[in-house]
């Protein structure tokens, strides 16, 4: 009987979650939707979205220079292990490349852009709606979305996938490093298997991915600063949940776009 | 005019507005008093189109503001100006532009011209000189003052004014009466104050409602409403701790 009751309130915790989850997602959706029909609403908001275009993009250069870099430099030594026990040390970089371009530069930079920019947003989002400046705002017949929402999203949709390519770039500047360096080898022989291994789709295909999660974190992050309620505790809630929610979309999106654009070398 | 129809709110199983009923003229100032926590905020927030009743209308000239679109709701709201009980100011915003902030939105002034304007409301409400400060760096009577002058900026044909004295120091207060008083001799301004300072708002209001378990238990004039026969209302305007009212 106890573990009847015990399975039952699982069952219950599992539909409760799963309600609560499927309520969350309608509220994205609405978002998304009434983020995208205050899109194209006159006045655009230009100013707030070369501020946001800023803090997303500008303000994140050195953190993705940096741990492309670092990436980069993991990748060209780990590469080493595993091709010299073939004796293809000679196609570190094409295949450091690859991974870049096709994986890693655009998951890791949006992961950091959560962790720096997405975090920020819900915490400024939600402690604006704590304070009222959210209802001050359609008060004063602004709407909150268009003036709040709408320039977030674009400039975080837009810059992803340039923050995308310097993560590519620097990590690609890194692996050379170790590999000329720590490891000795020529490094025309890193340019020629990048140039004979990387086909443009490899950065097509990444980019695609960087404009998708550049949408999820940005949306996600706007979503829970917006609806977020319960003071400072609340907006600390929401900013953590922002964070993990945002995290995981991004890597279960990723795993969906890459089944969906994989085609099996010949 | 404003014009209230059996207005019902509740959150949760607590229920805030149980049928309110009221109606507002053109050119008045009407002022809503209740004890804390008695829903007045959620009552002012349902005028201004915030928040949508359970049941029950909101009219305003005629527009039913419940069954309202974003759209039609916006092009109402640009003939209010609100004053929040927090003040509500854009702390990413100074002082200046946190008045100017109105007028950029809805007016083609020229930036000179707004300037101007910033600078009249800021000094009617004694803030000149802390125009470049962010809201942070301010007081909390201070924050209020200059939520009175954004509120204020467009000169608006509604105001809603959620406790406009609440921490200010005795002259301060006065002067903000004295402004109330002066601004709203532009003709057919309403003012909808929401306030505990009974004496202060008596001094300038018309017309007092008072809210009471979700419902306008009163409504008077000054006048009448010192003389109110009801205890619950006696006890309220008195401030006296003996009566029907217990803290609890
Ligand atoms: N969003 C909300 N969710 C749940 N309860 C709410 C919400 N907003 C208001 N309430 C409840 O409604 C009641 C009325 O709140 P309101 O802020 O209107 O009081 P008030 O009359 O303005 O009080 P005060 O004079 O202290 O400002 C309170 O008990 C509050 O708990
Ligand atoms: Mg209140």
């Amino acid at each position: 009987m106890k573990l009847l009751a015990f399975f039952g309130a699982i069952a219950l915790n599992v539909a409760q979650t799963a309600r609560f989850a499927i309520e969350e997602t309608g509220r994205e959706i609405t978002l998304l939707g009434s983020s995208l029909a205050w899109l194209f609403r006159p006045p655009f908001r230009f100013r707030q979205f070369l501020i946001q275009l800023d803090f997303v993009g500008v303000q994140s250069v050195y953190l993705i220079c940096i741990t492309g870099m670092f990436t980069g430099m993991v990748l060209a030594l780990q590469g080493h292990i595993a091709m010299s026990r073939y004796g293809a040390e000679s196609l570190i970089g094409g295949a450091v490349a690859l991974s870049l371009a096709r994986e890693l530069g655009p998951v890791l930079s949006a992961l950091m852009v959560i962790g720096r920019a997405g975090s920020a947003i819900t915490a400024e989002l939600g402690s604006m709606r704590n304070t009222d400046q959210i209802d001050a705002l359609a008060s004063m017949a602004v709407h909150p979305v268009q003036y709040l929402v709408a320039p977030r999203v674009v400039a975080a949709t837009i810059v992803l996938p340039f923050l995308a390519i310097l993560f590519e770039f620097s990590g690609m500047v890194g692996a050379y490093i170790i590999y000329t360096g720590q490891l000795g080898q020529d490094g025309a022989l890193f340019i020629n298997s990048i140039k004979d291994y990387l086909e443009p789709d490899d950065i097509t295909h990444g980019l695609i991915k960087a404009v998708v999660f550049g949408l999820i974190l940005s949306l996600v992050s706007c979503s829970k600063g917006f609806h977020a309620t319960g003071g400072a505790r609340g907006v600390g809630l929401a900013t953590t949940r922002g964070v993990v929610i945002s995290s995981l979309l991004i890597l279960a999106s990723d795993y969906v776009m890459t089944a969906l654009m994989f085609k099996p070398s010949t | 005019m404003i014009r209230v129809n059996d207005l019902h709110k509740r959150y949760g199983d607590q229920k805030v507005l149980d049928g309110v009923d009221f109606s507002i003229q053109r050119g008045t100032v009407t002022t809503i008093i209740g004890r804390s926590g008695g829903g007045k905020t959620v009552l002012l927030r349902h005028l201004m189109g915030l928040e949508s009743p359970d049941s029950g209308d909101v009219i305003i000239d005629g527009e039913n503001l419940s069954r309202m679109g974003d759209a039609d709701l916006n092009r109402i709201r640009r003939r209010f100006g609100i004053l929040f009980q927090e003040g509500a100011l854009f702390d990413s915003l100074t002082v200046a532009e946190n008045v100017a902030f109105p007028l950029e939105e809805h007016t083609k002034f020229s930036k000179s011209e707004i300037m101007h304007v910033v600078r009249e409301k800021l000094g009617t409400v004694g803030m000149t000189g802390h125009e470049a400060k962010f809201p942070a760096q301010i007081s909390g009577g201070m924050r209020k003052r200059v939520a009175l002058a954004r509120a204020l900026a467009l000169d608006p044909d509604i105001v809603f004014f959620d406790e406009p004295t609440t921490g200010l120091d005795p002259v301060t207060k006065s002067a903000i009466y004295a402004l109330i008083r002066r601004t709203h001799q532009q003709a057919s301004t309403t003012y909808v104050i929401v306030s505990h300072d009974i004496r202060g708002v008596f001094s300038v209001s018309d017309e007092t409602l008072m809210l009471w378990e979700g419902k306008i238990l009163a409504k008077g004039t000054p006048e009448e409403m010192e003389r109110y026969p009801d205890p619950i209302v006696k006890q309220f305007i008195s401030g006296s701790p003996e009566g029907p009212i217990h803290v609890d």
